[in-house]
Order: C-alpha cells, then sequence, then structure tokens
C-alpha cells in the first residue's frame, strides 16, 4: 500500500488526460452542454415587446392546458408515438431479418446486398424525400402503373396528401431509408458469435431455426435494445423528412406534425406567424424530457436485465 | 476642403492622406445611398436599369445595390440595425416585420414625403400603424391574382374566359367531359395554394374586398358570416374539376402540369407569369375571378408585397427622400413593371407594360376593385395565427375533410380567442 502510494506521489500530473480530453470536451460543453441548459432557462421566460421576464413554468402550463397550444402539442406527440411504433414494429425486425440473410454463408453476393441496403442511409434526407414523392406522386409516379400490373391497381391512391394514409407513408419511407443502420449493427453483432458455439448447438441436433432462437437471438439481444434506444431518439428528434415532403405545416390537417416539426414552427415562426424563443425553448424542453424518460426507464428496466456474453 | 489646401507643404505621406480625406468629402458632398433588399435575383435590374435611370436625373447621387438573400434578410437587417451598419434604403416586407422596426425607431417616419401622394390608400396601408396615422414605407410593388388559362385548350373547345361563377363552372365542366385534360391545375399539398390562390383568390368578390376586410377588422362581420362560408363553398366545388389525386399534389407539380399543357385553368399569382414565360410553348391568358352575375363589380386582390423606406439613422436623409420620391414617379414604376413581369407597381400612374399578361393583370386594377390578403394585417399576430389557419382549413375544405360551416368556425373560434374587437 505505502509503497504504491509513494508511487502516486512521485507521479507527475497527468497532462496527458487534460490534453487528450480537454479539447472534446471543451467542444461538447460549449456546443452541447451550454446549449441545453441555457435552453433549459429560456423556457422559464416569457418575452413580451423586447422585454423577458421570468415566468417559471407559465410557458409549460400554457402548452399542455391552453386548448390552442395543448391540441397541436398533444397531436404532435400522438403522431410522434405512432411514428416511433411504426419504426419499432417495421425497421427493427425487418432489419434482423435481413442481418440473419446476410450472415448467412450461403448466401452469395452479400456484400453486394448488405452495400445496396445500406446505400439509402447514406443519402441526404431532401432527396429520399424528393424522390419518394415523385414516385408516389399519383400524377407522375412509378407507384400507380406497378401497381397495376401486380393487379392491385385498385388500391393506389395519393397516400401522402391523405390524413389518413400520410403519417404512415412517411414512417414506411423513413424506415426503407434508415433500415440499414439496425441491419448493420446486428449483422456485426451476429459476426461475432463464435462458430464452436453454433458447432455445438448443430452437434446436439438443433435445427437452424432453433439455433437461431436459442442460442444467436440470446447472443444479440444487447444489440437490439441498443438499436431500439437508437431508435427511440432518432424518432423523437425527427424532423427533416416531415419537413423536406410536408412543409413546416405538416398537413393535411396536421396528421404529420411530430415534436420536431411543432418545435420549428413555434421557434422559428411560420409565414405570418411571429416565432417565439421561449415558448419553442419550452418544446424543446419537453422533447429533451420526453427522451430522458425514455432513455431511463430503458435503462432501469431493460438494460440492467439483459445478460451480456463475453466471448 | 480645407485639407487640401493646406497640404501643399507636407510630406507626400500626410498628402496622399489628405488626398484621400478630400475625396471623402467631395462623395460625401455627393452622397451615396446603400439599399438592403431580399430581391438578390433583381440585381442586374437595379444596377443596369433602375439606377442608371436613376442617375440620369439625379447624377449627384450615388445608389448602390446591396441584397441579401430572401430567407436571410429580416434577421440580417435587424442585426445590421442594431449595430448600426444598415444601408441608408431598406426594402421593406408588409405589414407587422416592418412595422416592428419602425416601433423600434429604425425607420423614418414618411408622412412629408411629396410622392405618397401618388399611391391609393390600399396600397399603402402595409406600411401604417394600425392607425393609418404613421407612414413608414413607401408602396414598391404587388402581386394580383387570378387565373391563367391555356388559349390552345379554350380554342379547342371553343370556350372563352368566363365572366360569371356560372359560367365559370360551365367551362369547367365542358373541359372536363369533352376532354382528356385537367380542367383546373392546383393541389393541395402545400396547403397555401388553397389559401392563397383559392381563398385569397375567388374571396374578395364576396366579402366585396376592403369593405369587408375593414369589417373584419373592425369586429363588424365574422368568418362565420355567409361571405366567407360562400367562399369555401365555391372551393369546395373546386374539388371534382382538379387532377387525380390532388391530395398530394404540389405547388411546382401544378406549375408543370400548366405548362406541359395537360391542364387548361391555372389559379394563379401574378408572380407565376415569369415561369410560364419561360417554360410553356403555348399561348396563355388569364382573366379575373368570375364574379355573381354578370355586371356586378369585381374585385382582386391586389396584394402589397415590397415597400421602401429610409434607416432612421442614415446620414443621407435628404438624398434619400429624392430617391424615394423619384421610386414614386411614372419613370420608376414603367421601368419597375416591365423590367420585372408579374410585381407590378403601386402607383396611381397608367403604366405600360410590354408582356401581354401581366398587362392583363394590371388592366383588372381599372375595371375591379383593389383589396389586400384579408389576414396580412394585425389578424395573424396572435396564437392561433389566422393565416396558418386558413392554410389548413381551405386545404381541408378542397379535399372534402371538413365543410365550409366547420372551416368558418374553426378560424372564427381562432380569432376570438385573442382579437379583442371580434370577441364582442
Amino acid at each position: 500500500m505505502t509503497s504504491s502510494n509513494q508511487h502516486d506521489e512521485k507521479k507527475p500530473f497527468p497532462w496527458h488526460l487534460v490534453f487528450f480530453l480537454g479539447p472534446g470536451l471543451l467542444i461538447y460543453v460549449v456546443f452541447s452542454v451550454y446549449p441545453l441548459l441555457d435552453t433549459l432557462v429560456l423556457s422559464l421566460y416569457q418575452e413580451q415587446d423586447g422585454h423577458s421576464s421570468f415566468v417559471g413554468l407559465q410557458n409549460f402550463i400554457t402548452l399542455i392546458t391552453d386548448d390552442t397550444w395543448s391540441h397541436a402539442f398533444w397531436n404532435a406527440l400522438a403522431n410522434n408515438f405512432e411514428f416511433f411504433a411504426i419504426h419499432m414494429l417495421l425497421q427493427n425486425p425487418i432489419g434482423l431479418i435481413l442481418a440473419v440473410l446476410l450472415s448467412s454463408p450461403k448466401l452469395r453476393l452479400s456484400s453486394t446486398y448488405r452495400t445496396l441496403i445500406f446505400m439509402p442511409t447514406m443519402l441526404s434526407v431532401v432527396i429520399i424525400g424528393f424522390v419518394w414523392q415523385l414516385l408516389l406522386s399519383p400524377i407522375w409516379g412509378i407507384a400507380e402503373n406497378f401497381l397495376y400490373d401486380i393487379g392491385l391497381g385498385q388500391y393506389f391512391d395519393a397516400w401522402l396528401g391523405k390524413e389518413s394514409s400520410a403519417l404512415i407513408t412517411l414512417g414506411f419511407i423513413s424506415v426503407w431509408q434508415f433500415v440499414g443502420i439496425p441491419m448493420m449493427l446486428i449483422y456485426a453483432t451476429l459476426l461475432n458469435i463464435p462458430d464452436d458455439i453454433i458447432d455445438a448447438s448443430v452437434v446436439d441436433g438443433a435445427n437452424s431455426f432453433q439455433t437461431f432462437w436459442h442460442i444467436k437471438l440470446p447472443l444479440i439481444l444487447p444489440t437490439i435494445a441498443m438499436v431500439s434506444i437508437l431508435t427511440f431518439v432518432a424518432n423523437f428528434n425527427a424532423f427533416e423528412l416531415i419537413y423536406a415532403v410536408k412543409g413546416a405545416l405538416a398537413g393535411p390537417n396536421f396528421s404529420t406534425d411530430l415534436m420536431g416539426t411543432f418545435f420549428y414552427r413555434t421557434f422559428f415562426g411560420f409565414q405570418l406567424q411571429q416565432g417565439s424563443a421561449s415558448m419553442g425553448a419550452a418544446v424543446a424542453t419537453l422533447m429533451f424530457l420526453i427522451i430522458l424518460v425514455g432513455v431511463m426507464l430503458f435503462l432501469f428496466f431493460i438494460q440492467r436485465r439483459i445478460q451480456r456474453f463475453q466471448f | 476642403m480645407l485639407n487640401v489646401r493646406s497640404v501643399k507643404l507636407m510630406s507626400k505621406f500626410t498628402c496622399a492622406t489628405a488626398l484621400l480625406l478630400g475625396s471623402i468629402g467631395l462623395a460625401q458632398a455627393d452622397s451615396t445611398l446603400s439599399i438592403e433588399s431580399w430581391r438578390s435575383d433583381d440585381a442586374n435590374i437595379w444596377n443596369d436599369v433602375i439606377i442608371p435611370a436613376f442617375n440620369k436625373s439625379h447624377p449627384d447621387i450615388k445608389v448602390t445595390f446591396a441584397p441579401t438573400p430572401p430567407t436571410e434578410y429580416n434577421s440580417a437587417l435587424q442585426a445590421k440595425l442594431k449595430a448600426g451598419s444598415a444601408g441608408d434604403l431598406i426594402t421593406c416586407r408588409p405589414f407587422d416585420t416592418s412595422l416592428e422596426l419602425y416601433k423600434q425607431g429604425y425607420l423614418t417616419n414618411l408622412d412629408n414625403l411629396a410622392g405618397l401622394k401618388n399611391f391609393p390608400e390600399v396600397a399603402k396601408s402595409a406600411w401604417q400603424t394600425d392607425d393609418g396615422k404613421d407612414q413608414f414605407c413607401l408602396p414598391v410593388a404587388s402581386v394580383i391574382h387570378g387565373f391563367i388559362y391555356n388559349k390552345e385548350i379554350f380554342k379547342q373547345l371553343h370556350l372563352t374566359p368566363p365572366k360569371t361563377r356560372a359560367e365559370f363552372f360551365k367551362v369547367l365542366k365542358t373541359i372536363k367531359n369533352k376532354s382528356r385534360y385537367i380542367p383546373m391545375a392546383m393541389g393541395t399539398a402545400d396547403q397555401w395554394e388553397a389559401a392563397t390562390m383559392g381563398f385569397q383568390n375567388i374571396g374578395p368578390n364576396y366579402w366585396k374586398g376592403e369593405k369587408g376586410r375593414k369589417a373584419l377588422l373592425s369586429g363588424k362581420e365574422k368568418l362565420t358570416d355567409k361571405p366567407y362560408v360562400d367562399t369555401w363553398k365555391e372551393l369546395a366545388e373546386w374539388r371534382p374539376y382538379l387532377g387525380r389525386g390532388f391530395e398530394a399534389q404540389k405547388y411546382s407539380d401544378s406549375q408543370n402540369l400548366f405548362t406541359l399543357g395537360r391542364a387548361a385553368i391555372y389559379p394563379a399569382g401574378s408572380w407565376d407569369i415569369q415561369t410560364f414565360n419561360n417554360q410553356a410553348d403555348f399561348k396563355f391568358g388569364a382573366f379575373p375571378p368570375p364574379v355573381a352575375k354578370a355586371g356586378d363589380t369585381c374585385y382582386i386582390s391586389d396584394h402589397t408585397d415590397m415597400g421602401i423606406g429610409i434607416n432612421a439613422h442614415s446620414k443621407n436623409q435628404a438624398a434619400a427622400k429624392v430617391f424615394l420620391n423619384w421610386m414614386s414617379s411614372k419613370e420608376f414604376a414603367t421601368l419597375y413593371a416591365n423590367a420585372v413581369p408579374g410585381f407590378f407597381p403601386l402607383s396611381k400612374f397608367k403604366v405600360d407594360i410590354k408582356d401581354p399578361v401581366a398587362q392583363e393583370f394590371m388592366s383588372w386594377r381599372n375595371k375591379c376593385k383593389s383589396t389586400i390578403r384579408n389576414s396580412y394585417q394585425i389578424l395573424s399576430r396572435g396564437t392561433p395565427n389566422l393565416e396558418n389557419q386558413l392554410w389548413n382549413v381551405s386545404a381541408q375544405v378542397i379535399n372534402g375533410t371538413m365543410t365550409p360551416e366547420q372551416a368558418a368556425k374553426e378560424t372564427q373560434d381562432g380569432l376570438e380567442q385573442w382579437y379583442k374587437p371580434q370577441q364582442k
């Protein structure tokens, strides 16, 4: 003990730690922590005629109880949960299936598929929005002819323009774009599973489905959990696709309004609507809290129960 | 100038400095004006046409045009004004944005400007205080709404531009039944066309232009009154004549449908003229929003879009006023109208426009009464925002997901939540 203490005293101050951590920490504090705290503070103020005054939680109370605000807020929140549900039900299972198929040693050209499926993720959301609008356009789009060719023509509709289908359609587009991310993460984990475990299961007489269910799935569960939480955070921050396709008014009748577009309209204003920095900060704070609560629930109830395996 | 005289014996270096100072002094005597604007597209027109024309009659005033991109203009201008580095002349957005600047003391009061008498009241209203007492910008240009039609399709189907609503719907019906053309090119995906090219386009004929707009402001009329509900009712009747899947049709889709010759009628803003001139290879004409009965007074939306004011902290107030007075002249009006077809001068002079369609739009001012979009002055100041609501409900009425009565009720409820005169 004493010898190690003496050893510590002799050690010079670890300047290299400061050197290596400092720049990153500084950037993180200046561009992430400080703006976040400033937003929290700003949401407690109200601006009137150029003077801002402290109003406590008034902005939040207005946002949640006053009809003119609360209606839009709850609508955006509900839409956001729907958007999230679409991703959880489609994007992650499809990503999982694709990853399993890709990792199958019998599949040829697997790296080609991998690249192709991952491609949309790398494209700009604006391009994705533009391309899909053209594909689905009732005027120029090829979606209609395609549906006629496979005998489903009568089901074609102006999906992006209907209140009932616009959000779901946008959800599908987003799933199509981002399915590559869960696929890649799960694929990487699958490749890490040592062959001898799988060989052992085959020797024990498991068929390929049993191998997947009893061996592979438990081993990739931590990754699936991480993918879920990433999806949650990304979906509750989603904004670009809606803005690119439907504009900040998120029509028809706000059926595609998410927290992100709602925040944008509140903070920056829209057309003749003047923006309100303090009200916008309140919306941003609520978005932050929703994500925070979601992540904490995940940490307490799921993350701690997941078993990790070291190979 | 004293400097220049007293430097004769000084060293070369000071001499040069003094010369420099002297030249600045000279320039100040001549005075230089710089214009803040968001019309970066028009920079060539200003530099090659408008400013040289001004210098012909006023060689002593130098003018530079210094535009900022439209999306950055408002915030950039605000920052420059605060820092005291903004130009002498400020291009004004209509209504609240500029009113705010005036209230903060950044714009000079123009009440004594002689040129103002060349403008009608409606044109001036966009840059006045709410009580109409203080004028802070000079009107420059407006955009007019109406319908643009494909002359070749009309000829082919033996149609003439409709004057009354009954004729209008007859024309639409004929196009729909007798040809494969889309009767009307408009979509609701972007929502604003439904409000701007729909509601604000045909509405003035229902609410009698300025009379209805003022009545709405004073609280005498409500959005649930007949004229407004009837406007939405007509919009609802447009639905069968729009293209298939119009719910997902965007503004650019509508423009393309028309310029490709696939649609016969296009509810337009006059700014579309330039696009169509470039893209359409057929002849097109325009007609104003049809009236109820032949012989009725017609009303058009002649919306004030751009004004110009003087930076209150500018050192060249006198020169700036000279320039503004020149901008209120017939000479400027003619130059501007022809350089940018679709943006119309707001002064009272009769101006010759060479573009035939722009000319047609302009001619309506003589036979119809002008008004501006009713949601722009004061009424979009509160929450919920009336303009946003109009976009939403007008699109929904056309989509058929809301009745005209519901649209009226929703917007009126919204207005009553914050606008005192409507709460009575």
